[in-house]
């Protein structure tokens, strides 16, 4: 019986000392029901803070330089005066791409560190697990970073919105060019088997309406496999003469290549994530990937087009200064500047109030915004029930160096 | 049937891959009786470090020979540096040393060289061999050079004195001590020669999937899976292993079961073989007497 | 001179004074916890008593009973699915959901674990390694999809305190699951105290002579499969509700390893261990985060190499040898001191 108590006496001991020592200061609680923690929550005279969760470990970790570079990013803008004398204090917390992890680093953010808001939160399942935490809580989940469509709800959740163009919406691009263009078309489908590709798919069955068999095969692959080898072989043997090809990097320049290889030849559309020249199209060979399609509404750093382009220019200096360790010929790091100064956009236009309540309306007030790493033509534009920040692609045709721009800009309605 | 063919020979090129790294598992359990969950993060670092020496300006052969040598000698280290530390405890203390280091190199890779994926050279050509469109050359390299390190593996085991001194080692140390045979030295070569196979492997695997931290990760269940299949303590099992799972799992998602669950009847096909041949296809059925 | 029986107590404080007082102190801070701290506070340490289940399930089966398990993720994803689904498609009360997963992971582990009686260590670790990575890809699978919510997931409520208490979700939720840890701990102590627990072990140190000495092997070994499965089901249950989310990518193949980690860390063949590897698997992580950003496994992996070498056998080991110690030094002091009385 003793020694069972001793068991408890250490066991019980040491966990109880484990917690004490791991909060800092004792919140109590004055009642079981406190109301949400962000109504009402505002920054201080002083500073802003902002919370964020990103996937610095694990399988997901290449886009851990988001978080890095938006993090170099609010350092230089504190150095240059902060917001209207206010600094940033940017807390950037580590979820391992785990929804479970997502939403305790989340609440710790919300309950502990009492930021304002949580910007660009990355991964759809990450952003699913604190949807609903953060819209009781009525904290900002500003700027999501996925193009899942539930981030575009202002009526139901009005504290949530997406940051990147929609996925659907890029597929239903897809699925109307295709209608357009190719009618009889045969179409074979590559798509990651996670929320990310089939809302792709969903996508380009809208786009393709009533003609959804057109698509004649489709083949999934799991970011665990080695190669997607026997998909391509899987689908050419469907016969198919257009490829719808959602992958993420690494797959897709393998994709284009081992269709090349086989010597099957579709009109191939590659999904925007995938669409750089230096890090897919390049290892994949640029022969290879001669006129893949894509749409595209940030430019390229590493097409050639853009070498001398005063927006890059800007985005390849800050680099150099700011963030020497990021990769130049990484898109994120595109991504995560133009992310980062929409958020700078929105505090600015919140003045003196900057509040939740605020943070939100002013994000949905964004007018004619053009960060000049857009590509021309495209611009950021918000509305209260409109959170769809992207409304403007162009497709772009692959010549062998560079992506050239064809079409018209479309928008979400055509 | 064209179809058919390719998933098969499609499925030998990624059979290989699995293989190759298979037989650097094999070679770390003939030393410890362990399977070694580092040992793709291993390979990476490997072709990583065989890119930089090529980025450097060294011809492709220099930078292969130096990048053996180097992961031989990264081999023999971490034996002497983090397992010699936890033998003779738990077994399970090895196993999460493994795990311990394959993390610490994946983040270190990551760290270091960018997330990016980079293309890999191959030293073989780039023309498909008579014209061919269902393998590629360098896939049947791929198959060429594992089966010739398989060949050096099997004679260097079983033909060799530093082969059996190896084996002696790993099933019963004191006895070894006792003829007079180096133990740490059997540890370190055993190691040091498990890496060198696994960095003959990266650098074969590179130029198919695209050199970035995670290029093994998904491949080292594959392989694990291989070497048990064809039984643990036989290399040429391993090999067979390998492509048999590569085939396997190519026919699987092509005509069974459809791609969304590949993944999932592949290893239950898996796990079905051993449960019939609990040692693996060409593995030693061991005996226990009272 | 005897001392009588009733005096035992008494003997006990006179001897190990501490003892009883700790326990009474360690229960009491226990109990006290969710009201002295916030309640992202009491949720965190939720997950570590849920987590402490999860592991002490895997230590059963691989440290008392040496089988390696490499997919007790599978079996915790199993449980929390059960919760989850019955909980938002069929609205069960989230405390019926717990015997459900209990059952349900019993009768799936017990399943899993008969057929791979005849799997030796590498192979048992493979086999079990692939049912961790199989289970997101069954979770996903589209024709499940109306009863899992697929890719997507599923979106539960918190519950809320019954009986009108004037605590919070989380505060329930807290002594909730540590009443479950508690009962769960002791039933395991008892288990392995007991006849059935000695074979379990026995079964480990020397199967053949096990079965020599008329211990049925493959019945206890499956059953103490199935027990295993059971416990990571129900911690698996108590997370779904305490997150209030599940999805496929919750419950990747790390999350087995990670269990792995948890109990050699904490301590093999040690129920407190469960407790110990829990505290660490929850905090080690993001003491590696907040030291490098750039690169937090290579701070993890450290800590982890550093933590097997210092103490082979867990921090339960380490404090049972620290514990040695500081009594070895007192009965030297004693002894010294009952000397020079002379």
């Amino acid at each position: 019986m003793f020694r069972r108590s001793s068991f408890w006496a250490r066991s019980l001991t040491i966990a109880a000392m484990g917690i004490v020592s791991c909060s800092r200061s004792g919140k109590s609680k004055d009642d079981g029901t406190a109301g949400p923690v962000g109504s009402g929550a505002s920054a201080s005279a002083a500073e802003i803070r902002i919370g964020q969760t990103m996937p610095y470990s694990g399988p997901a970790s290449s886009y851990g330089t988001i978080g890095k570079l938006q993090a170099a990013f609010f350092k230089k803008v504190n150095r240059e005066g902060g917001i209207q004398g206010r600094k940033i204090n940017f807390i950037t917390l580590d979820d391992a791409y785990s929804p479970p992890k997502a939403v305790e680093q989340v609440r710790r953010l919300v309950e502990e560190d009492r930021v304002l808001l949580i910007f660009q939160p990355l991964g759809t399942p990450s952003n699913t697990a604190i949807h609903k935490y953060l819209n009781t809580q009525k904290v900002p989940q500003l700027f999501a970073a996925s193009g899942a469509s539930q981030w575009n709800d202002p009526k139901n959740f009005p504290w949530t919105m997406g940051f990147n163009a929609n996925y659907q919406m890029e597929a239903r691009i897809y699925g109307k060019h295709i209608v357009k263009t190719r009618p009889e078309a045969k179409i074979a489908v590559l798509y990651q088997n996670d929320d990310y590709g089939k809302d792709y798919l969903k996508g380009l069955r809208d786009g393709l309406g009533d003609k959804g068999k057109l698509i004649v095969a489709e083949a999934t692959y799991e970011v665990s496999d080695p190669t997607v080898d026997s998909q391509i072989a899987t689908l050419k043997g469907s016969g198919a003469d257009t490829f719808v090809n959602i992958t993420t990097p690494k797959f897709a320049a393998q994709a284009i290549r081992r269709a090349f290889d086989m010597t099957w030849a579709p009109a191939q559309y590659l999904n925007n994530v995938s669409a750089s020249v230096g890090s897919v199209l390049t290892p994949a060979g640029l022969d290879k990937a001669v006129g893949l399609m894509t749409v595209a509404y940030y430019k390229d750093p590493t097409d050639p087009q853009w070498n001398d382009d005063a927006g890059m220019k800007e985005w390849r200096e800050f680099m150099a200064k700011e963030y020497p360790e990021g990769s130049l010929s990484d898109g994120a790091n595109v991504y995560a500047y133009l992310a980062a100064q929409s958020l700078v956009k929105v505090l600015q236009q919140c003045g003196r109030d900057v509040t939740s309540e605020n943070v939100m309306k002013e994000a949905g007030n964004l007018k004619d915004f053009a960060p000049a790493q857009l590509l021309p033509g495209i611009t950021i534009n918000t509305g209260p029930h409109d959170y769809l920040l992207f409304e403007q692609m162009r497709l772009a045709r692959f010549d062998g160096k560079t992506w050239v721009a064809f079409g018209e800009v479309l928008t979400a309605s055509n | 049937m064209e179809t058919l063919l390719r998933q098969v020979l499609s499925g030998l090129a990624t059979g290989a891959i699995y293989a190759s790294l298979a037989l650097a598992l094999v070679m770390i359990y003939q030393t410890t009786h362990l399977v070694n969950f580092a040992q793709g993060e291993l390979a990476t670092c490997s072709a990583y470090v065989a890119s930089s020496l090529i980025a450097a300006g060294l011809p492709y052969w220099i930078a292969f020979a130096a990048t053996i040598v180097l992961s031989f000698a990264a081999g023999v280290a971490i034996e002497r540096l983090a397992i010699r530390p936890v033998t003779g405890g738990p077994i399970l203390s090895v196993v999460i040393v493994f795990i311990g280091l394959m993390l610490i190199l994946n983040s270190l890779t990551g760290w270091i060289f960018g997330y990016t994926i980079r293309p890999f050279p191959s030293p073989f050509p780039e023309k498909p061999l008579f014209g061919n469109t269902y393998i590629g050359t360098h896939e049947l390299g791929v198959i060429a050079v594992t089966s010739v390190v398989l060949l050096l593996l099997y004679g260097f085991i079983r033909y060799t004195s530093l082969g059996l001194a190896l084996r002696a080692v790993a099933a019963s140390s004191e006895s070894s001590r006792l003829v007079g045979i180096r133990t740490e030295w059997m540890l370190g070569l055993g190691w040091g020669l498990a890496a060198a196979i696994g960095a003959v492997a990266g650098i074969m695997i590179a130029p198919i999937l695209f050199l970035d931290p995670h290029m093994m990760s998904g491949v080292l269940l594959y392989a694990f899976a291989a070497a048990l299949v064809g039984g643990i303590d036989s290399p040429g099992g391993a090999v067979l292993g390998g492509l048999l799972v590569g085939v396997v799992e190519n026919v699987v998602g092509a005509y069974l079961i459809g791609t969304e669950l590949k993944l999932t009847v592949a290893l239950m096909l898996i796990i079905g073989v051993l449960l019939i041949r609990p040692a693996g296809l060409f593995g030693k059925v061991v005996v226990a007497r009272v | 001179m005897m001392r009588p029986r009733s005096l035992a107590p008494i003997a006990l404080l006179r001897h190990r004074p501490a003892v009883p007082v700790i326990s009474a102190l360690a229960l009491g801070a226990a109990v006290l916890l969710p009201f002295v701290v916030s309640d992202y506070r009491a949720f965190e340490v939720t997950q570590v008593i849920i987590q402490a289940i999860a592991l002490l399930g895997l230590n059963l089966l691989t440290g008392y009973n040496g089988q390696i398990s490499l997919g007790h993720g599978a079996f915790y994803a199993t449980g929390a699915y059960t919760a989850a689904i019955l909980m938002s498609r069929f609205d069960v009360a989230y405390w019926l959901t717990l015997p459900c997963a209990a059952v349900v992971c019993l009768g799936v582990g017990f399943s899993f674990g008969w057929p791979a009686l005849r799997l030796e260590s590498s192979y048992l670790a493979l086999a079990t390694f692939a049912l961790g990575v199989s289970m997101p890809q069954v979770l996903k699978y589209k024709h499940l999809a109306p009863w899992t919510g697929g890719v997507q997931g599923l979106t539960l409520d918190k519950p809320e305190a019954p009986w009108g208490l004037p605590i919070s979700p989380d505060q329930w939720l807290y002594f909730f699951c540590l009443a479950i840890m508690v009962v769960l701990f002791a039933c395991a102590r008892t288990f392995l105290r007991g006849h059935a627990g000695l074979s379990v072990q026995a079964i480990r140190e020397h199967p053949v002579a096990a079965a020599a000495v008329g211990i049925d092997v493959p019945m206890y070994k499956a059953l103490t499969f199935g027990i295993s499965a059971m416990y990571a089901g129900i911690a698996g249950a108590l997370s779904a509700m305490s997150v209030q989310f599940v999805s496929p990518d919750s419950f990747a193949a790390l999350l087995s390893v990670t269990f792995l980690v948890g109990i050699v860390v904490g301590g093999l063949s040690s129920v407190s261990g469960a407790i110990y590897g829990s505290i660490f698997i929850q905090f080690a992580p993001k003491v590696a985060s907040d030291v490098s950003k750039a690169a937090p496994g290579v701070v993890y992996g450290l800590v982890l190499l550093g933590s097997v070498y210092l103490m082979p056998l867990g921090i339960a080991g380490g404090l049972k040898r620290l514990a040695e110690l500081v009594r070895e030094r007192a009965r030297g002091m004693s002894r010294k001191r009952r000397r020079s009385h002379v």
